[in-house]
């Protein structure tokens, strides 16, 4: 299959793009968000869950939740792309919402191909938020390791590193027995089941892990039945690794522009700090990477769609690059504002916690390059 | 390059299938001599002639100067030097050796030369029966450039010039020059003139041309002085002080980010090694078949994680760099028109660069033989593509330079000295 030249990113999807930058600017501008999530600088504080539900119902009111999810769920059906670009917006601002985790959510729940999974994704269409519950303690992101037990219609173990638990209401659990990988639908207040808040760097973000002790679960919850999970998983992977590059993409913008316009304002040896090469060039750099991992989103999303024979590949490469770029513009974006940026009270922070998560979620840069390589060079030999 | 296909006009759909044809019967014969890895690393005439041949088959079957008025010897398309390119490379044919004339010469004369200039110099730059070369570079004005000194003076009808160009690629075997010089010493900017001025018929008279030899070993860019050259103003293009505005439609093109697409055929050459590929055709994947192929430090290059995460680096690269080709004509999604175009030479040369190196670390110990050693893995060809990236990075603009402009222009930052 053959992608369209211009990543089927036409005029709806700028019209919709368009929109949702403006609103996100209007709603959330950086200090609003430096208010409502870093409030509380402890360093012992409790994990919070900081978000605006106001926000997000607007956000569901504007029908971004329903982009990805099939015409005949209730959704737009709209391309990878639209949705990619809405990330990268979300991702501008900072946005603290179940956004990604519900989008990452569709993409899993498409693959399914089950009635309570059409059911799902109708109820996000309508604005229920689901996470996904699908990483093991010591941070896989391969489908096949697990670490919560099916049996007898019950779930015990752990799942870790689950992203906006508190903002959701339902995950979508990863469980095995003998057959396999099952998906199931658990509401958020199950019972026999802890959520347990993670302290993390990321202030607009929330995390946690679940306890599952005999939590029950029927067929009605049953997404994907054992020995299809996997498969479902493995296909949505390379959607999901673009929509975190896509939130990467826009959140670096941000950290560069911001960089940037602190350059022209802020004069040091009589000169604006932009004059020094020794400043000037690394953002340069940074701009580099930053529309290096930009294009290969978009690449990727619109093979998510229409090439997905390269669709692993193309993510990969994006993820990667993204990560990289995550990594470098949070760097110099903090050492570049000097003393202020190194502050609690200078918005920088926000972004680079923001990044450093990213760069984690769905595996680094270096984990990324190592599964191209066996995509493109073949395993290492034993 | 399937994406592109998919949505070409009709125009460019029925040239597409045209030059097809033309490419699948036309006959390429086998180099006489090993050819150089581009065109500015042409040495003798054995290899300007096989591929000055080359260049004028292209040309008379309409694959050169597609989107150029007929009048001017060009196909007088639309968007069709593009899908020219495509099946050129796709058809893995010799690098085109007048290169100077065809990526700057040729868009900078159709768009400031005089009638009756255009239609005169155009066609036998596009066939290659004059070779071309650019004169701008000297001693004193490289990065600096607009601090050239070469003196036109106007003397009865006559303009005549006097002065010494440095790094100027092909003058060995160039017919004509493009040339920035002043025309008036008090005025930094201002007092520059641009013309074109033959120069192979001055040879031994006002025009002297000696080479220069580069880190590699070979030849290809020289010295060229000036020693009362006469020329008619004709030569001129646009008006007198107008040089550094014309020289900006010559280094927008020269930079890959001109409003003309350069023609080029992609640059298989005599050997097809991985190094010759590896920059052409291929790309960064080629660096995936010399890993499986070679051994450092005793075990196969292509077993190594640290080897293998390099050339994952370097493909996702030259991905990104593609991609961005790809989205810098989206409107949709890019925020700043210039930002994408005005990074591709940097990318290119530097993406060149790092590969090359890479190049030299997969192959390991047998990296140290060269071009003229039986034993070099791939003919030598990769550390010989590693030191003539530094042409790259250095010609056109430095790497330094590109940043002081994407910064400035793009990102709106201070200017730096
Ligand atoms: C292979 C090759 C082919 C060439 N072919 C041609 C040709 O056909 N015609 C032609 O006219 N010229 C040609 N050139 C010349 C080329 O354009 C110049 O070499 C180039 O512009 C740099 O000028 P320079 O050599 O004087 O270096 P300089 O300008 O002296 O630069 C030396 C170093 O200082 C850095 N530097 C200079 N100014 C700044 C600044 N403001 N900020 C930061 N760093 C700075 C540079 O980046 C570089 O690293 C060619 C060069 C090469 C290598």
């Amino acid at each position: 299959m053959t992608q369209p030249k211009n990543f089927a990113f036409g005029d709806d999807e700028k019209m919709l793009r368009d929109t949702a930058r403006k609103f996100l600017e209007d709603s959330l501008p950086t200090d609003k968000l430096h208010q409502l999530v870093a409030g509380n600088p402890d360093l012992y504080r409790d994990p919070e869950s900081l978000w605006d539900e106001d926000l997000w119902q607007k956000i569901i009111e504007l029908g971004w939740t329903t982009v990805i999810v099939p015409e005949d769920d209730g959704g737009m059906g709209m391309s990878l792309v639209a949705l990619a670009a809405l990330i990268e917006e979300s991702g501008r601002v900072g946005l603290p919402s179940p956004f990604m985790v519900t989008a990452n959510s569709s993409l899993v729940l498409r693959e399914c191909k089950t009635a309570p999974a059409s059911r799902l994704l109708g109820e996000i269409a309508e604005g229920k938020a689901v996470t996904l519950a699908t990483t093991t303690k010591n941070g896989s992101w391969l489908a096949a390791d697990c670490d919560v037990e099916l049996s007898d219609g019950m779930l015990n173990g752990t799942a870790w590193f689950v992203q906006d638990a508190r903002k959701v209401d339902s995950f979508i659990v990863k469980a095995k027995n003998s057959s396999g990988i099952a998906l199931y639908e658990v509401d958020f207040d199950a019972e026999n089941m802890e959520i347990i808040p993670d302290a993390i760097i990321d202030l607009t973000r929330d995390q946690a892990h679940i306890k599952f002790n005999n939590v029950q679960v029927s067929d009605e919850q049953l997404l994907a039945a054992a020995g299809q999970g996997c498969a479902a998983l493995d296909r949505a992977e390379p959607g999901i690794l673009t929509l975190v590059s896509a939130d990467i993409c826009g959140a670096a913008e941000w950290q560069l522009q911001t960089t940037v316009e602190y350059t022209k304002v802020r004069e040091q040896f009589d000169h604006q700090l932009g004059y020094f090469q020794a400043v000037k060039h690394p953002l340069v750099n940074l701009m580099i990477m930053i529309d290096h991992a930009k294009s290969l989103t978009y690449n990727a999303a619109c093979a998510y769609d229409t090439e997905p024979e390269n669709a692993a590949k193309f993510a990969r490469m994006a993820k990667a690059r993204a990560s990289d770029a995550a990594a470098f513009a949070s760097n110099r974006s903090i050492q570049f504002h000097g003393g202020i940026g190194f502050t609690w009270e200078c918005f920088v922070h926000l972004y680079t916690k923001r990044q450093k998560h990213n760069q984690i979620l769905y595996g680094d840069a270096s984990y990324q390059r190592a599964k191209l390589a066996d995509l493109l060079m073949g395993p290492v030999a034993a | 390059m399937s994406e592109d296909r998919k949505k070409d006009t009709p125009e460019q759909a029925e040239f597409r299938a045209y030059c097809k044809d033309w490419l699948a019967s036309h006959v390429q014969e086998a180099p006489p001599v090993r050819l150089p890895q581009s065109a500015i690393e042409i040495m003798h005439t054995p290899q300007m002639d096989y591929l000055r041949k080359w260049q004028g088959e292209a040309y008379a079957a309409g694959l050169i100067g597609c989107d150029y008025p007929v009048a001017e010897g060009g196909g007088g398309r639309t968007g069709c030097q593009l899908i020219a390119n495509q099946e050129m490379q796709a058809a893995n044919k010799p690098f085109l050796p007048n290169i100077l004339g065809l990526g700057m010469a040729a868009p900078t004369i159709h768009i400031h030369g005089k009638q009756g200039i255009r239609e005169k110099l155009l066609p036998r730059l596009f066939s290659c029966e004059d070779v071309w070369c650019q004169g701008f570079s000297e001693p004193g004005a490289g990065s600096d450039l607009a601090n050239v000194q070469t003196f036109a003076e106007k003397k009865g009808d006559k303009w005549v010039i006097n002065g010494h160009k440095v790094w100027t690629s092909l003058a060995h075997f160039a017919d004509w020059m493009i040339l920035l010089l002043r025309t008036d010493k008090t005025d930094k900017y201002d007092g520059l003139s641009y013309f074109v001025v033959p120069i192979k018929s001055e040879l031994g008279k006002s025009v002297e041309v000696r080479p220069l030899i580069k880190i590699t070993g070979e030849t290809g860019f020289n010295e060229v002085f000036f020693d009362n050259l006469e020329v008619s103003e004709d030569y001129l293009l646009e008006d007198l002080g107008k040089g550094w505005q014309v020289a900006q439609t010559t280094l927008l093109h020269e930079r890959g980010a001109g409003p003309f697409v350069t023609p080029s055929s992609g640059g298989a050459t005599s050997g097809g090694s991985g190094a010759k590929e590896g920059l052409h055709v291929g790309g960064a994947h080629s660096l995936i078949n010399l890993a499986k192929s070679s051994a450092r430090n005793g075990r196969t290059a292509a077993d190594d994680p640290v080897i293998r995460d390099k050339i994952m680096e370097m493909i996702i690269r030259q991905e990104g760099s593609k991609q961005g080709a790809r989205r810098g004509r989206v409107e949709g999604l890019c925020d700043h028109p210039m930002r994408i175009p005005l990074q591709s030479k940097l990318v290119m040369s530097e993406i060149r660069q790092d590969a090359g190196a890479l190049a030299m670390e997969i192959e390991g110990a047998a990296s140290s033989l060269y071009i003229n050693d039986d034993n070099a893995p791939a003919g030598g060809e990769w550390p010989l593509a590693y030191m003539n990236s530094y042409g790259v990075t250095i010609a056109a603009g430095t790497s330094e330079i590109q940043r002081n402009i994407l910064g400035e222009r793009v990102l709106g930052m201070a200017k730096s000295k």
